[in-house]
């Protein structure tokens, strides 16, 4: 009970860091380039007007940078703080990317930003917009090795276990950094934190155009803004379709759980919108869905590429389907507690230098080490993570993306023929999606986190073996202390955000 | 070039980047400690503010340098860092808190509508100076000290006070270790600040903090190299764990490349000091600087050589950490090695960059007609 107690804690608190940093990186990353782009044609074109485009963005940009950076630090350390025993079991292979994102990405960051903000009249234009476009290569350089750890727990690759130090090691440096996982997973995201940036940019300018204020400044940016979100969020879906396939290949309960899909079957297809039926369970034969619109074979095309595919189930994932060939999580359980039981014998063994013993545990270890993590679980129905929240998530997301692609197609071609004046409604809903695309980005996560539960690390890892062994009372006080600093430093941030931008473009 | 090192090679080389990483961090706190001296060398808010310009365009720094910190103990002692960071969790924790909270206050402070008020993150920066600095070093000291830990047989580890290394605070020499870090990052500040402005009001004060700064500095690295030199230490052999008097002091003699690197480092700290306290010197924050890198990478050093124990249990002897039983594999010590290759190309681009910002020292006049200014 204190152990489930301080795993849920545990969850929270990463749930709550994570939510609150996930805020503000997006803009980090789309903004950072939108800005080198304006500068660069400020330099190409010495237009004094760019410049002062530039300096507006940079401000917001810099206010919404510092916070980023207030809820980064947290992530970093709280898998230290919090998820000790993970640490230690996968530290060899998810401990590099972080420390080379530290050296590769931060210190990049760190020091041309001085010169970003504070080197106008001290270095030439052409070092001041290289170091724009340094801090914006850093921040995603940042993003790359985060994710291709974040890549590795989703599909972990590239590792063995040792017998004596009781970890997973690195094997393949390669495999983890180019794990196929880690690349959809980054390009996705960067891909989500352009389209945030543009978004931010579109809404922000179409303020000003409703409210008819620094009206050059903000047609210039809306363009700029506009089309970086438009090729950016045609990246978006053509990487969101690969995360897509990634799942499927890696994580099947994840792709079931998005989709509602209990029973799986071939030429399965994808339900658009739906209502799901709260009172399902697994195993039973209601409906799932109370109702739902459903497009054929697109689950089957999308997740494996062939329209035949056949796609599996909760049901199936849970009690095992023997003509697709997959096995049920009763089975998995019971030969990872085999593991389990190998391994200490093993280490038993080894103590008391009995090594026939050790010999024989050592190859039964070895016959059911893939299913080791399993071993901890206790019943097969935890393997699925929570349905409903994975469903609307992954719908919320998907369904805002796709607006936001129009939203930014509109404003470009009304830009582009001139006839964006006046059309308020559109100019209104620009305005409306900047919250739209926080929203789609939390949501992203929360499919990619919450769906892949009960795993810290797919299928190796689950997380109530992840925590560190402190109180419960220990974790309580600082979720609540992180979630008051966070909740009023947000306040701050927006409201000095909003001042900035009633204040206007001139004052910059 | 580093696959034909053996394990324990990678081991030491990594316990020595970690050292220097640490010591790259003590010199870049010099930041935190003009950050505790903004209400004392700035009595306007013209002067403030001036000082706030010099250290906002440095404090990402040290941030960055202590995540990487972390991220290095990470990389290379990965049950280092799960059983400190995971055990001694309020102490951690109130450091993370006290990194947060400087976060965000240099660009908030002087922003319209900012909802605490420039006072409210000018006590932000203060605490990240002060208690911020001084838990820093108490943790460090715990890696001479130990902590209350055990671990069992699948390395698995577990606090056994219900204080989670708040308990380290009771401790004479982690309090002093504290100290010492905290006086030192007030020295460096004024030396930096010495160098780095052009303002006669408030360089006067500095000058004149600074004696108060380095004779409490002094007294304390003092106070504290004699409990260092005097206290045991854990050693280990093939049989096991077993305490060794002075061990330390021991450390420092015999291994001679650390006793040279520790007379020069001190040796160049007192220089940079004697320059600025009695020449006016304004390059002293170099010698103090290189110095106190040198100075804090040998004394960190010292724990992860010599067959020494890097982070002793107080609860359970056979628990303790050392570079062999809590390093990452061989494998990803060296391809970890590799990537440190970079370390000379980034400090190189540091000092580029630094050098172009700072080719003129900050004037008033300079921060007030930045747009951008903090």
């Amino acid at each position: 009970m204190e152990d489930a107690l301080l795993t849920d804690w545990s969850r929270a608190q990463f749930a709550l860091t994570a939510l609150y940093h996930w805020l503000f990186v997006p803009l980090t990353l789309g903004l950072a380039f939108i800005i080198a782009i304006m500068e660069t044609i400020y330099v190409k074109t010495g237009n004094v007007v760019w410049k002062e485009i530039t300096k507006f963005w940079m401000t917001l940009f810099a206010i919404n940078f510092a916070i980023g950076l207030a809820t980064g630090i947290i992530m970093e350390f709280e898998f230290g703080t919090n998820w000790s025993n993970y640490s230690w079991i996968v530290g060899d292979i998810f401990g590099a990317p972080l420390a080379i994102e530290g050296l590769m990405a931060f210190f990049m960051e760190s020091t041309f930003f001085a010169v970003m903000f504070f080197g106008w009249d001290k270095v030439s234009k052409k070092m001041h917009l290289l170091s724009t476009w340094l801090v914006a290569i850093g921040s995603n350089l940042s993003a790359l090795w985060i994710l291709v750890a974040n890549g590795w727990m989703q599909h972990p690759v590239g590792m063995e276990f040792n017998v004596d130090s009781a970890r997973f090691e690195m094997a393949n440096f390669w495999d983890v950094l180019f794990n196929p996982n880690a690349y959809s997973k980054f390009l996705h995201t960067v891909g989500s934190g352009y389209v945030m940036g543009s978004l931010f940019v579109v809404g922000i300018s179409a303020w000003y155009l409703l409210k008819g204020k620094d009206v050059v400044k903000a047609k210039k940016s809306i363009v700029v803004g506009a089309t970086f979100g438009l090729i950016t969020s045609i990246f978006l879906i053509v990487s969101g379709d690969e995360s897509a396939h990634e799942v499927a290949l890696h994580q099947p309960t994840k792709l079931a759980a998005m989709e509602g899909l209990y029973d799986g079957h071939s030429r399965a297809g994808i339900v658009a919108v739906g209502q799901l039926n709260s009172e399902k369970e697994i195993g039973d034969n209601k409906d799932p869905f109370i109702w739902e619109v459903e497009i054929p074979y697109a689950l089957s095309f999308l997740g494996f590429h062939n329209t035949d595919a056949f796609v599996a189930g909760i049901n199936d994932l849970v009690y095992g389907n023997e003509a697709q060939g997959i096995e049920s999580a009763k089975s998995k359980i019971e030969k990872g507690k085999v593991a389990i039981e190998a391994l200490t014998t093993y280490k038993e063994a080894k103590k008391s230098g009995d090594e026939a013993k050790a010999k024989t545990a050592l190859a039964t270890f070895r016959a059911n080490e893939q299913y080791f993590g399993y071993g901890y679980l206790n019943d097969e129905k935890e393997i699925v993570p929570p349905v409903a929240l994975t469903f609307y998530s992954f719908h919320i997301m998907v369904g805002l993306g796709s607006w936001f692609f129009m939203l930014f197609f509109l404003i470009l071609y009304l830009s582009m023929v001139n006839k964006l004046d006046g059309k308020k409604m559109l100019l209104r809903l620009a305005v409306f999606s900047i919250p739209l695309g926080y929203i789609a980005g939390e949501t992203g996560w929360i499919v990619a986190e919450v769906g892949r539960q009960p795993w810290a690390i797919q299928d190796m890892l689950p997380v109530g073996m992840a925590t560190s062994n402190v109180s419960v009372t220990a974790v309580q006080t600082t979720f609540w202390l992180f979630a008051i600093i966070f909740t009023v430093l947000m306040i701050a941030e927006i409201k000095i955000m909003l001042t900035q931008i009633k204040n206007g473009m001139e004052a910059h | 070039m580093f696959e034909d090192l053996e394990l324990l090679r990678l081991q030491q080389y990594w316990w020595f980047i970690v050292s220097l990483l640490g010591g790259f961090f003590a010199f870049m706190m010099f930041i935190q400690g003009g950050q505790t001296l903004l209400g004392r060398l700035g009595k306007t808010e013209e002067e403030k503010n001036v000082i706030i310009a010099s250290l906002g365009r440095k404090w990402e720094l040290s941030f960055t340098s202590l995540v990487m910190f972390g991220g290095a103990l990470f990389a290379a002692f990965p049950l280092f860092y799960a059983v400190s960071f995971g055990g001694a969790y309020y102490v951690w924790m109130a450091i993370l808190f006290c990194f947060i909270i400087q976060a965000i206050s240099y660009e908030y402070r002087k922003k319209p509508n900012n909802f605490l008020g420039q006072r409210t993150y000018e006590t932000f920066l203060y605490i990240n100076g002060s208690l911020g600095i001084f838990l820093i070093g108490v943790a460090l000291a715990t890696l001479y000290t130990g902590g209350n830990f055990i671990k069992n047989d699948m390395n698995l580890s577990s606090w056994t006070t219900e204080t989670y290394g708040l308990e380290a605070l009771l401790n004479p020499f982690n309090l002093s270790f504290g100290l010492v870090v905290f006086f030192l990052a007030r020295v460096g500040a004024s030396l930096y600040f010495m160098n780095n402005l052009d303002h006669e009001s408030i360089l006067k004060r500095a000058r004149v903090q600074l004696k108060t700064d380095a004779l409490l500095f002094l007294a304390f690295f003092l106070l504290m190299l004699a409990m260092l030199f005097l206290m045991s230490g854990l050693a280990y052999n093939s049989e096991g764990f077993f305490v060794v008097e002075h061990k330390f002091f021991f450390n420092l003699i015999e291994t001679p490349l650390l006793l040279i690197s520790f007379i020069i480092g001190v040796g160049l700290v007192l220089y940079g000091l004697y320059g600025a306290l009695f020449k006016n010197a304004t390059n002293a924050v170099w010698f103090n600087g290189i110095g106190t890198i040198i100075t804090v990478t040998t004394l960190l050093s010292l724990i992860g050589f010599n067959q020494t124990s890097i982070y002793p249990s107080l609860s359970d002897i056979d628990s303790s950490l050392t570079i062999v039983n809590s390093s990452g594999s061989h494998y990803t010590l060296v391809a970890m090695s590799y990537v440190s290759l970079m370390v000379p190309f980034i400090l190189g681009y540091i000092f580029v960059v630094w050098k172009s910002m700072d080719q003129t020292k900050i004037t008033s006049q300079e921060v007030e007609s930045d747009a951008h200014h903090y």
